[in-house]
């Protein structure tokens, strides 16, 4: 007589991961050439939705994954672009540097900062990081050194000497602005590149498993062994981190500051919100297609001034109301396609048929 | 050796008295069955062992350590699990990956390590069918089986489960009291609290009677159940 052991294996790639990754890889190199292809105006253009992306990656894993809703993000993107501003102004620093150093600094800022919200419950905490962003934003614009109330912009001759201009005028015969264009776009990709890829291997890690069970069920998780408090905290400070080197980045390119700019809620939180919301909240491929949305939107609508945001506030809340789980959610609850699959699936056993299980959240 | 001792715990909520001078201990691998009226405090007592709620005064000890102040989390790490009474699934993660979480936190180890035994635990419980559907989609009897299963998976030395057999029927109420034998049979310690006498005094060695948060009785069932104070508070209950 044998004795049947029934054999378990735990699968989370799917058959449209590989396809998808080459795809992916054909994409990003595309990406890169960019720059030789277009018009500096599509640069532009393209390093917005960059930059954009990588803000709603951020905002998607505290909200999405850390149920960490945040309205106050524009305080690292322009706490990041006064740190850069200060570090480029004050004390000579290349501009390239100075947005690691800033992304350094934003995470410092989190710290002090996550003693008082992390506090708060539910829609307090929301309001506690709007009024952290507040105050930050009125420390700033006291600061007379970097233009006080008014803002200032970035030296002329800082953002044309920056590494790596010099050499792309000489090897590709670029002019120093086109140069600079290109290198920001290159560092919002790689910024991107890095991020996704980031978020990716952390919801793909034990610690995203933890983490989904205490978006889900803090109390829950707590009791079967998870640090809630630790992983919420971890994830704060990454998305600080990223958040404020995206929002240097974004100054680099944009060479001048005010404090009313840096710190727009609605710029950098409100789009924000609105682009994974309608791409898809607690997916990595939601804000993807969600910025993609946004920027057509915005192009669309930018003649109707104010309208504009009203028009922006009805799309977002009728697909709150008809896709609560994104644009994404209905593609992929549809087709069941996962670019990003986090899925552990069971297999083996009895259970060897194929269910369609819809991505994390 | 006690593997949990309380002394003296009491908790108010406001004015209400929801636990008041609780003293009791439970042995290793020892099964207590806990039983009292709706809003005896019984699972507040729960919230209290656990670490869900702290106590305004008192001491609880779990495997000789004093954990009064401990967190949930790590009293879950050395070896307590426990069950909801309204079920807290992770709803946005699958059945498996409900087991999964528990598996790897609540034994420090890696998910490739676990999740043999969790796919076990499932078939253990019966869930094994729904592995791989979201724990969202669940009926309240899946649900209350997967608070079973997924305190399992913590690999718990002292488990707490907290009214999983009110609303079966007859053959799933015997499958389970035959669960929760077997899982007892390992050596595990277990408080249960439950309505379902029958199912309760077939696995307990003890049972404690709580009435507005006071002991009022410990000891062996059909002592309980014998004693005049316990069948003034369960006159009109069926025993
Ligand atoms: N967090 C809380 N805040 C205030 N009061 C509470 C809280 N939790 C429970 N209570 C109250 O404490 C009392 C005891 O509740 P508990 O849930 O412990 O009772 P129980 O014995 O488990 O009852 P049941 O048999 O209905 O499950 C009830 O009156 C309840 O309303
Ligand atoms: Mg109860």
């Amino acid at each position: 007589m044998s004795l049947v052991v029934p054999s378990w294996q735990v699968e989370t790639r799917n058959k449209t991961s590989v396809p998808f990754g080459l795809a992916a890889l054909a994409a990003f190199l595309l990406a890169f050439a960019i720059p030789f292809l277009v018009s500096r105006g599509v640069v532009q253009d393209l390093f917005f939705i960059l930059t954009m992306l990588v803000l709603a990656q951020n905002w998607n894993l505290l909200a999405g994954y850390a149920g960490l809703i945040s309205v106050g993000q524009q305080a690292f993107v322009g706490f990041g672009a006064y740190a850069m501003f200060a570090c480029v102004i004050l004390l000579g620093v290349d501009p390239i540097a100075a947005v690691l150093i800033a992304g350094v600094l934003s995470m410092l800022l989190a710290i002090p900062t996550a003693f008082f919200t992390f506090r708060l419950q539910g829609p307090y905490f929301a309001i506690g990081t709007w009024v952290i962003a507040e105050v930050v934003r009125l420390l700033l614009a006291q600061w007379k050194a970097l233009g006080g109330g008014t803002g200032t912009s970035l030296p002329r001759d800082a953002t044309r000497d920056m590494i790596g201009v010099g050499v792309m005028r000489d090897v590709f015969g670029m002019k120093a602005s086109e140069a600079g264009d290109a290198l920001t776009y290159w560092l919002a990709l790689i910024l991107l590149v890095l991020t996704v890829g980031f978020v990716y291997r952390l919801l793909r890690s034990k610690q995203g498993l933890g983490l989904a069970a205490v978006r889900d069920n803090e109390q829950a998780a707590r009791a079967v062994g998870v640090n809630a408090r630790r992983m919420k905290a971890l994830v704060y400070l990454a998305a600080s981190f990223i958040t404020g080197v995206a929002g240097a980045l974004i100054y680099v390119q944009k060479a001048r500051i005010s404090p009313d700019a840096a710190f727009s809620v609605i710029d950098w939180t409100a789009y924000v919100i609105f682009i994974v919301v309608i791409g898809g909240i607690g997916t990595v491929e939601g804000p993807i297609v969600g910025v993609i949305l946004f920027f057509f939107l915005q192009n669309l609508l930018a003649g109707y001034g104010s309208w504009y945001l009203l028009m922006l506030g009805l799309i977002g809340i009728l697909v709150m109301l008809f896709a609560p789980r994104g644009l994404w959610g209905l593609v992929s609850d549809r087709t069941g396609i996962q670019l990003f699959p986090v899925r552990r699936l069971l297999r083996g056993g009895s259970l060897n048929q194929v269910h369609k299980g819809g991505p994390h959240g | 050796m006690a593997i949990l001792r309380l002394e003296e715990v009491s908790k108010k909520f406001g004015a209400l008295t929801v636990a008041e001078q609780i003293c009791f201990a439970v042995g290793e691998g020892e099964a207590l069955g806990i039983i009292g009226p709706n809003g005896a405090g019984k699972s507040t007592l729960f919230n209290l062992i656990n670490g869900n709620i702290a106590p305004d005064s008192g001491t609880i000890h779990f495997c000789g350590a004093d954990v009064t102040r401990v967190p949930p989390m790590a009293r879950c790490l050395s070896g307590m699990g426990r069950t909801f009474q309204i079920p807290q699934p992770f709803e946005r993660l699958t059945v498996f990956e409900n087991l999964l979480v528990a598996g790897a936190f609540g034994t420090r180890r890696q998910e490739s390590e676990v999740s043999d035994r969790c796919a076990e635990i499932l078939v253990d419980t019966g869930l094994i069918d729904k592995a791989n559907v979201l724990a969202g989609g669940l009926t309240l009897l899946q649900r209350k089986r997967l608070e079973l299963a997924r305190a399992l998976a913590t690999e718990p030395k002292l488990l707490l489960l907290d009214e999983i057999a009110g609303g079966l029927t007859e053959g799933e109420c015997r499958s389970l009291v035959a669960t929760i034998r077997a899982i007892h049979a390992k050596g595990v310690a277990v408080i249960w609290i439950e309505h379902v006498l029958h199912a309760l005094n077939s696995v307990v060695e003890r049972l404690l009677v709580l009435h507005f948060g006071k002991v009022i009785g410990i000891g062996k069932p059909d002592e309980i159940m014998a004693s005049r104070e316990v069948r003034e508070i369960y006159l009109g209950i069926e025993i």
